[in-house]
């Protein structure tokens, strides 16, 4: 650790921010959201149009002479933290990132460029429970054909290229017109999950499956800190106001010194994801302590976003327990996310082995 | 206009004519607050420049490449940290003069007495009365939790000269002589062995109205500087990873297989995560400071790390097996410092319950984080119109 990461955001970032929130508040309303999930179209396609195609923002993290924006892994976590605010139902994470980054490990050129254009949307064939470096279903490569089923792939419904790791080690481009996606019901209604099913699918050989998925985790996981951060965000913004505004015994109930100190706890904790989350987009923006920046910032993530949107249901009382209510949303986002790309768990025991402080 | 070349230039003079190799420390020490190179940001005069802040950091850089001595800051914290922001926003030319230089170089140490038996998180409450006699005031009362008073010459004192107005406005701010034979300091044994505090039992003690800090009945504006300042001190270094209580930890986890255990395994986990986040917390705060914007943050840190030092030495404490039975040291003792490196896990454990209690409980930090950042509402009040006189006690 050479020196200190930088935690800020830069005035591009807040312009950047600012862009998408404005989107965001016009055409990603939570009553919409409530009402597309239980929908037969629960992505909002539309919405991905205008944040992939029309701000450019699906080619981040992809190099401009490669079709992107040449951007990093900063700007991509702000813009995660606004899609995490909204809980908006789009593949920005599982294609901007997941997909990018593999095809980045594997120099894929002709695919990246579709992706970064966002004319196409990728989704990477693994479970999204799978925590970086963790084992995983493979594909059967017979013939040279793919055959099988991968279950629990984030927005795969809404992907035009599937990227599949194979039990020969290669990762393969397959079309989603060649495979049968079955929609999963699933916890987080705005990142639905389905079962790829693989009968002879024709696929192409990219590269190598091992270094470009775990490449790919690792950056869905230090980047998910910053949709968590949204998420908890939201949360809290989103009490405070309300209990600001709610009256019972004749007084805000934010005044009663029993929820305020819950409310300022919170707060605390929200203000210290931020900095992990900023640590770890950093981290990978620049290469430097990224394994234990990321590690760090997606063990303290998942519990904070949990108890965050546990605390909007608590504090909003029987109207945060209705469907009507946005809370639960995010409620099932964050508790999904506590799962995705690894546990805290999970990563505590990465760190275990990353800072030396080995189990019994 | 005063630029970082300047400052250098500054500097070097200094160390010319006052070479730290044949030159004492005081006299080494007066040079330099006389050539303005104490603290910068001060006005010159008074051991400052009147420079950015920022330029401290050249002086100090030259002066250790020097080998020169510094003042030992840990030692005078109070007076650097609390007493010396006070003096220079309240006090007379005069008092500035009088004070400041003995304060920065060591040669007088301050204390600070504010809190009471029946005064703590409501300091506003405080009893110890100052009567007005001819050009004097005449102080009776008692102080608590008051470090350095056995050693201070002066102190900084808040006291009530008005008990019919209510109990914000009554308050009047003194520099209370620790030598008057009227000041009584006795040692306030803790539950660590030793006694770092004192009590300040204060009989009939004479301050010249010439040592008052701002107008009578202005104290609690007054002091509202230096409890402020008290808290900026904190999260204002930049710190390296396992820098704070999980260090010595984690090095005996590393060194000693044989204590570990699955449960204590998964708690250190997370302790250590918990500490790195408040670490870049921390950092973020200093970053957000530095390029001019405000962080709330500092609010939250003490929190933080009060919180942390206590899990975290507990942990320590159990991760001991037979050891953890032990204590290193039950002898009553006055250390000059506190120091959580120097000693056993068992005196960390007891001294970090103080994190939490000190400088602001957390119970009253949570309500400032609510109410002051959040903007949530005020607890009702039922005593700010009421004569401290006739409040509940």
């Amino acid at each position: 650790m050479s020196t200190q990461p930088d935690l800020l955001y830069s005035e591009e970032e807040e312009a950047l921010r600012a862009a998408v929130r404005d989107l965001l508040t016009d055409h990603c309303a939570p009553a919409g959201v409530i009402t597309r999930a239980e929908s037969d179209a629960p992505h909002d396609l539309a919405l991905w149009k205008s944040l992939a195609e029309a701000m450019g923002l699906a080619g981040l993290l992809v190099p401009e002479a490669q079709g992107g924006q040449g951007a990093s892994h900063r700007e991509a976590a702000v813009v995660l933290e606004e899609l995490g605010r909204a809980v908006a139902p789009v593949p920005y994470l599982t294609s901007a990132v997941v997909a990018t980054e593999a095809l980045l490990a594997c120099g894929d050129e002709e695919l990246l460029a579709r992706l970064a254009s966002g004319r196409a949307i990728g989704a990477l064939a693994v479970g999204l429970h799978t925590a970086p470096g963790a084992a995983h279903a493979t594909a059967r490569v017979e013939n040279g054909v793919l055959h099988g089923e991968l279950t629990g792939i984030a927005d795969a419904a809404a992907a035009d290229v599937l990227l599949v790791p194979a039990d020969d080690g290669g990762l393969y481009a397959v079309a989603a017109d060649a495979v049968t996606v079955t929609p999963q019901v699933s916890l987080d209604l705005t990142r639905p999950l389905a079962a790829v099913t693989l009968d002879g699918a024709p696929g192409r050989r990219v590269g190598d499956a091992g270094p470009a998925v775990r490449r790919a985790l690792r950056a869905a996981a230090g980047l998910l800190a910053s949709e968590q951060l949204g998420v908890s965000d939201w949360a809290l913004t989103e009490t405070v106001r309300y209990l600001k505004e709610r009256k019972q015994f004749n007084r805000p109930v934010g005044g009663f010194q029993a929820l305020k100190h819950r409310l300022a706890q919170l707060w605390l904790e929200v203000v210290s994801l931020r900095a992990a989350a900023r640590a770890a987009a950093d981290a990978l923006a620049t290469g430097e302590d990224t394994d234990v920046s990321v590690a760090v910032a997606q063990a303290y993530a998942a519990p904070v976003a949990v108890h965050a949107t546990e605390e909007a249901v608590q504090l909003h009382g029987g109207i945060g327990m209705t469907w009507e209510h946005p809370a639960h949303l995010y409620l099932k986002r964050a508790k999904a996310d506590s799962i995705a790309y690894g546990t805290a768990g999970a990563h505590r025991s990465a760190l275990a082995a990353l800072v030396d402080l080995q189990a019994p | 206009m005063t630029d970082a070349d300047e400052v250098r230039t500054r500097t070097r003079e200094l160390l010319a004519a006052h070479p730290p190799a044949t030159t004492g420390r005081l006299e080494f020490l007066r040079a330099r607050f006389d050539a303005g190179l104490a603290w910068v940001h001060y006005p010159e005069g008074l051991g400052g420049l009147g420079a950015p802040r920022s330029l401290q950091g050249v002086v100090d850089a030259e002066l250790e490449a020097a080998g020169a001595p510094g003042n030992d800051p840990r030692r005078i914290g109070i007076g650097l940290g609390m007493a010396a922001p006070t003096i220079l926003r309240y006090g007379t030319e005069e008092q500035k003069r009088r004070y400041l230089r003995p304060l920065w170089t060591g040669e007088e140490v301050w204390c600070q007495l504010f809190s009471e038996p029946g005064a703590g998180s409501d300091l506003a409450a405080l009893g110890t009365r100052a009567v007005r006699e001819g050009d004097s005031w005449v102080v009776d009362g008692q102080k608590v939790w008051t470090s350095s008073a056995h050693v201070a010459r002066w102190a900084i004192l808040i006291a009530r000269t008005d008990p019919n107005a209510p109990k914000h406005a009554g308050i009047t701010y003194f520099v209370c002589d620790m030598t008057d034979p009227g000041v009584e300091v006795r040692p306030l044994r803790q539950i660590t062995g030793e006694a770092e505090f004192n009590e300040v039992f204060l009989t009939g003690v004479r301050i010249p109205d010439s040592r008052r800090l701002g107008e009578v009945g202005d104290g609690w504006r007054v002091a509202q500087t230096t409890l402020m300042n008290e808290r900026v001190s904190i999260g204002g270094m930049a710190l390296p990873r396992e820098g704070g209580m999980i260090g010595p930890v984690a090095r005996t986890w590393r060194e000693r297989p044989g204590l570990r255990t699955h449960d204590l395994h998964q708690r250190l986990l997370t302790l250590w995560v918990e500490s790195e986040v408040s670490r870049l917390t921390a950092e973020r705060l200093r970053q957000q400071l530095a390029a001019g914007q405000p962080g709330y943050e500092g609010s939250g840190m003490k929190l933080a790390f009060a919180r942390l030092n206590q899990e975290i030495s507990g942990l320590e404490v159990e991760l001991g097996g037979e050891e953890g039975l032990l204590y290193d040291d039950w002898t009553m003792r006055r250390p000059e410092l506190v120091d959580f490196t120097g000693r056993d896990a068992g005196y960390r454990y007891l001294r970090s319950k103080g994190n939490s209690i000190e400088g602001g409980t957390s119970e009253v930090l949570l309500n400032i984080v609510a109410e002051r950042v959040l903007g949530l509402p005020a607890e009702p009040r039922t005593d700010k119109d009421v004569a401290w006189k006739d409040l509940a006690r």
